[in-house]
């Protein structure tokens, strides 16, 4: 076994997998990681089980070190510098961190959540299948809480198999895709419309049970009181000051606010990386049209397996440095990280 | 009694979700029917749904849009929604003892003068109560109750509490509750219970289920401490009979 120890890291990073479906009829939220996309990608890049726990990483910087023996790693999810003692670690790609070695992660430049995925995976005491830390709850393992500096994990000791990356298909931009309802009925045309057409933010307040958003304020039909009912990852809940809030992934299970529409499970970890201050948009779209983009999702997931590539080609990738450096931007060809977001359009405010 | 009711409205709580709605607002008889087809949905085990919520008015239904579509399933639960209800299952009674009063329930008295009665009355009437588990949700073991006796309804708090004890026993509207776990409330406070809806490492983890029966009984704050080690420790506490 090596150890990896937790040396520095910031608020809003903890231990996340798949989530504990299944007992929110008792009240108890699935939690798990607000990207799933980028923890499976994670997970994949070092062998694991898509949705087996690794560490879900805040705005903020972190950093982690290898003891008694080499741990395998890989990173994904929102961008930023990585390095293990001053060269550059390749996003999206597995790396190994020699016995003593240690990485260290930069803010998170576009996005909010990293993950960080360790060959063999976290081990703990799953409770309804899962490591996931639900703080309110008292769940999740080995630390039911956020990550502190000092922390450490028992882990399994680098396989030495060969590094890989891992080939995502260009990250969707665009408006965050909505289905209508449950309770649209409860606002009119006008208020629909204010909330489809305008420009919101995220507010710095947000946290893993949900994104509270700045912009004009919904006005409800029959007021703000409706009888609790459930809800679902990306409810959009209006409240009595007419602030939307998107519940993420440690909602409650049941809410007693009117809920004018709710964010397509394909856009879900999309949105959940939009960065504070970033302004985006709604867009409505149809039930069969949602409904096909999860299953294309699903599809996304399942395939990730076969996006595996050997590490070798990373400074070669000719056409996403390419279609980077057409944007204007220069970009490192051994960092990943620093073509990933310019590629896709992602980085709205890069670190000064 | 799904059978009785009108047929419910199926509403899209995004891809991979649809709220079965009975009422809008909090009405037994709706209760009544979520909890039945609740039941229906379970027996009838079709593919692709992964988990129901029942509520007062609702039931929210989870489902893998990659095994069943909306409008599938949608015909499907109101085929369920327009067939007699399913027999209950034994249905559980619980005898929950509750420490009433004092640092444990410090709006008892302000409900009674609100009550224009004595503290000893509000508990009388409280634990008169025959209740059920309408729906359990919000945090973890937190179950609502319906059944409160009409002269206990009053308006919540104009100020919600930030932080209130686990096992807080309180009146809100025309609700009353057991709140397992410390947390925010704009109920009032009448009293605690040593009872642990919701705790890990015991077995069951969760003590009820929507649909069961409850009723209070009154106990010393000593008897509470006593209680309150011994459910730390993983003892249930809560009486159980037999209906």
């Amino acid at each position: 076994m090596s150890r990896l120890i937790v040396a520095s890291i910031g608020p809003a990073s903890s231990v996340q997998d798949g989530g504990r479906p299944g007992s929110q009829r008792y009240g108890l939220t699935p939690s798990g990681a607000m990207d799933r996309l980028a923890l499976a990608a994670a997970n994949c890049l070092v062998g694991n089980a898509l949705f087996a726990a690794g560490i879900e990483i805040g705005p903020f910087g972190a950093s982690f070190t290898a003891r008694d023996g080499a741990v395998r790693v890989a990173i994904a999810g929102a961008p930023r510098n990585a390095d293990i003692g001053g060269r550059p670690a390749a996003f999206e790609s597995s790396v190994t961190l020699k016995d003593g070695e240690t990485l260290t992660l930069g803010f998170a430049r576009g996005g909010a959540f990293s993950y960080l995925a360790i060959e063999g995976a976290i081990k703990g005491e799953a409770v309804f299948g899962s490591l996931a830390v639900n703080a309110r709850a008292g769940l999740g393992s080995p630390y039911p809480r956020p990550l502190q500096a000092g922390d450490e994990f028992a882990v399994d000791a680098a396989s030495g198999a060969p590094e890989r990356r891992i080939e995502l298909p260009k990250a969707v931009s665009g408006p965050i895709r909505v289905v209508l309802g449950p309770q649209d009925d409860e606002f009119d045309d006008e208020n629909k419309a204010l909330f489809l057409n305008s420009d919101w933010k995220i507010s710095a307040t947000s946290d893993r049970m949900g994104y509270r958003l700045e912009g004009p304020a919904i006005k409800h039909l029959h007021g703000h009181n409706i009888v609790s009912d459930g809800t679902v990852n990306g409810s959009i809940q209006v409240p009595g000051n007419g602030a939307p809030i998107v519940l993420m992934m440690d909602r409650g299970t049941s809410g007693g606010y009117p809920k004018i529409a709710t964010v397509i499970t394909s856009d879900f970890g999309r949105f959940a990386q939009t960065s504070a201050g970033t302004p985006f948009r709604f867009k409505a779209i149809s039930m069969a049209e949602a409904q096909d983009e999860a299953r294309r999702f699903a599809g996304l997931l399942r395939s990730l397996p076969d996006r595996l590539r050997s590490s070798d080609t990373v400074a070669l990738n000719i056409e996403a440095l390419q279609d980077a450096n057409v944007a204007g931007h220069a970009v490192n060809a051994i960092d990943a990280a620093t073509w990933h977001g310019h590629a896709s359009g992602e980085i709205a405010e890069d670190s000064p | 009694m799904a059978a009785t009711f009108s047929p419910p409205r199926l509403l899209p709580s995004g891809d991979s979700a649809m709220t079965v709605e009975y009422s809008r607002s909090i009405d037994d008889d709706a209760n009544q029917a979520v909890l039945a087809l609740d039941r229906a949905l379970t027996d009838a085990d079709i593919d692709g749904v992964t988990e129901s919520v029942p509520t007062y008015r609702s039931l929210l239904v989870h489902y893998d849009p990659g095994k069943i579509g909306y409008d599938a399933l949608g015909e499907k639960l109101l085929a369920l929604a327009s067939q007699p209800a399913p027999p209950t299952a034994k249905t559980r009674r619980w005898r929950v003892p509750v420490a009433y009063g004092g640092e444990h329930g410090i709006d008892l008295e302000d409900v009674a003068k609100a009550l224009n009665t004595t503290p000893d009355d509000i508990v009388a009437r409280h634990v008169a109560g025959d209740y059920r588990v309408a729906m359990i949700g919000f945090t973890p073991g937190w179950s609502y109750l319906s059944g409160l006796d009409k002269s206990l309804q009053m308006s919540r708090r104009q100020n919600p509490r930030l932080l209130t004890p686990a096992g807080t026993i309180a009146i809100g509207g025309i609700q009353t509750g057991i709140q397992c776990l410390a947390g925010p409330s704009g109920w009032h406070l009448l009293g605690r219970t040593a009872v642990r809806t919701y705790q890990l490492h015991r077995n069951p983890i969760f003590l009820t289920e929507p649909g069961d029966r409850v009723t209070f009984f009154a106990v010393d704050h000593k008897t509470f401490a006593e209680q309150d080690k011994a459910a730390e420790a993983g003892e249930i506490i809560a009486e159980q009979v037999s209906a």
